[in-house]
């Protein structure tokens, strides 16, 4: 029910609607709710509405931070 | 598909499952709910449970709208339909949902109730004005994520002046519910013991995580927000493990990347607007919570379908052999429920929690229900 993507936002329309690209599909949905989103923004859609917009650099230090963490046995790695 | 696969890749699922098994102190257990059934899902889909550590339990929580809404407030959606002639638009997830007499939403259109299926509140705004003769009724279901969008069609159609549109309004709260499942009853003594929470995603994107520091303060309760995500279940999974051992209760952010401290400002202003809290509101599996669910501000009333309709609320127990309740507060797993995937199916579910993807017992049912039965060969 909350179940929500992030989409590339591509034009921003009139009354407050804008053209997003989902994985390569493409609709349009409410830009209401994040007056921020700019063109080139990733937002996150949910029932037909952009409820916030994706910050890059917290996206890639998260993923910084799970590829850094040293496995405890570093010879077990390999493993899988 | 970008800011969903990287959060998916197996080989830093592993590193984080061997930071969590090192993390974990000998002779300790650690129980901790996932709220939401977003998260829910994504632990059984991916198999998340079985990354992590024996001492480590996962409770499923009721973060599932579709998996609360009482039987009472299907019952009020159908009669507006089927006595007063009402077209009742609704989210996909509530079609399936139990009501009394054995109906639910799609029987009751089967039997000639005029219900639409819609993909957003605003689809159910354009069925208004496609037809201006006709009372339409937006039954509003969800948590602070379907909030907004529901405040946005409410002031348009003020705006527009639209007479025959008005909401059945079921939307919940999360703060309140989260606080509650720690409180047990007064005289029973089913509160499940609980080490810690994964506090919701995309709910709080909206919200912050603001709202859960007085909780984590209160409760002594470290709660972590996370991304829906299976790597982003697994870091707030260590991060909890973490809070535990040092004797930490704060809220941690996993999901910075969508989730500040503030929330959407421009939404909580458009919901503080249009909606106000109701006293109490019927949680199914939880009674009766207050404070924990909204209704149309004042300003608003004349799209209030209750109040258009006279419509009085009835609660109605769930089926006597039914653990939804008792699922829905971590006491009970699906496998210990007499009903599930016997008569209890996706394709026929007696309960709520086997409605939606997101429901313990659909999840379970979906994702898990081999994997504890022993392979024999033949």
């Amino acid at each position: 029910m909350c179940l929500a993507l992030p989409a590339l936002l591509l034009e921003r329309l009139s009354a407050d609607q804008g053209r997003i690209d989902l994985g390569g599909v493409r609709k349009t949905v409410s830009l209401a709710l994040v007056p921020e989103a700019r063109v080139g923004d990733y937002v996150i859609v949910h029932v037909g509405h952009a409820i916030g917009v994706l910050d890059p650099e917290e996206a890639a230090a998260t993923l910084a931070l799970f590829a850094q963490l040293e496995a405890p046995q570093a010879a077990g790695e390999g493993a899988r | 598909m970008k800011y969903v696969d990287e959060f998916r890749d197996p080989a830093l699922a592993d590193r984080i499952a061997a930071r969590i098994a090192a993390a974990v102190q000998p002779g300790r257990r650690y129980a901790f709910m996932e709220f939401c059934g977003g998260h829910t899902h994504a632990i059984a889909r991916y198999g998340v449970t079985e990354r992590l550590p024996d001492a480590v339990r996962m409770i499923h929580g009721p973060g599932c709208p579709v998996c609360v809404l009482p039987i009472g407030r299907i019952d009020q959606a159908i009669h507006l339909a089927l006595r007063h002639g009402a077209i009742v638009a609704t989210y996909g997830d509530t079609m399936r949902v139990p009501a009394s007499e054995g109906l639910s939403l799609m029987k009751a259109k089967a039997r000639g109730a005029d219900i639409r299926m819609v993909y957003s509140a605003a689809d159910a705004l354009a069925l208004a004005r496609a037809h201006p003769d006709r009372e339409v009724v937006f039954f509003a279901i969800g948590f602070e994520t379907t909030t907004p969008p529901t405040a946005l069609v409410v002031k348009q159609a003020a705006a527009e002046g639209l007479r025959n549109f008005s909401v059945l309004c079921c939307h919940v709260l999360t703060p309140g519910a989260i606080a509650h499942i720690l409180q047990a009853p007064a005289g029973v003594q089913d509160a499940v013991a609980l080490d810690g929470f994964i506090g919701p995603a995309h709910v709080s994107i909206l919200i912050g995580s603001r709202p859960y520091e007085a909780f984590a303060r209160d409760h002594a309760k470290p709660v972590v927000i996370a991304g829906f995500e299976p790597l982003d279940v697994m870091q707030a999974v260590l991060m909890l493990v973490h809070q535990v051992n040092e004797g930490r209760a704060e809220v941690e952010n996993e999901f910075t990347r969508a989730v500040t401290r503030d929330g959407n400002a421009a939404a909580q202003a458009l919901v503080a607007e249009v909606f106000a809290l109701r006293p109490t509101f019927e949680w199914r599996g939880l009674g009766e919570l207050p404070d924990s669910a909204l209704r149309l501000a004042d300003a608003y009333a004349g799209f209030d379908a209750e109040l258009r309709f006279g419509l009085s609320y009835h609660g109605v127990p769930d089926h006597r052999q039914c653990a939804c309740g008792e699922i829905l507060r971590g006491l009970k797993r699906p496998s210990d429920c007499r009903l599930f995937a016997t008569v209890c199916t996706p394709e026929n579910p007696m309960g709520s929690c086997m409605v939606s993807s997101e429901g313990a017992c659909a999840a379970h049912y979906q994702y898990g229900r081999f994997k504890d039965i022993a392979v024999v060969a033949a």
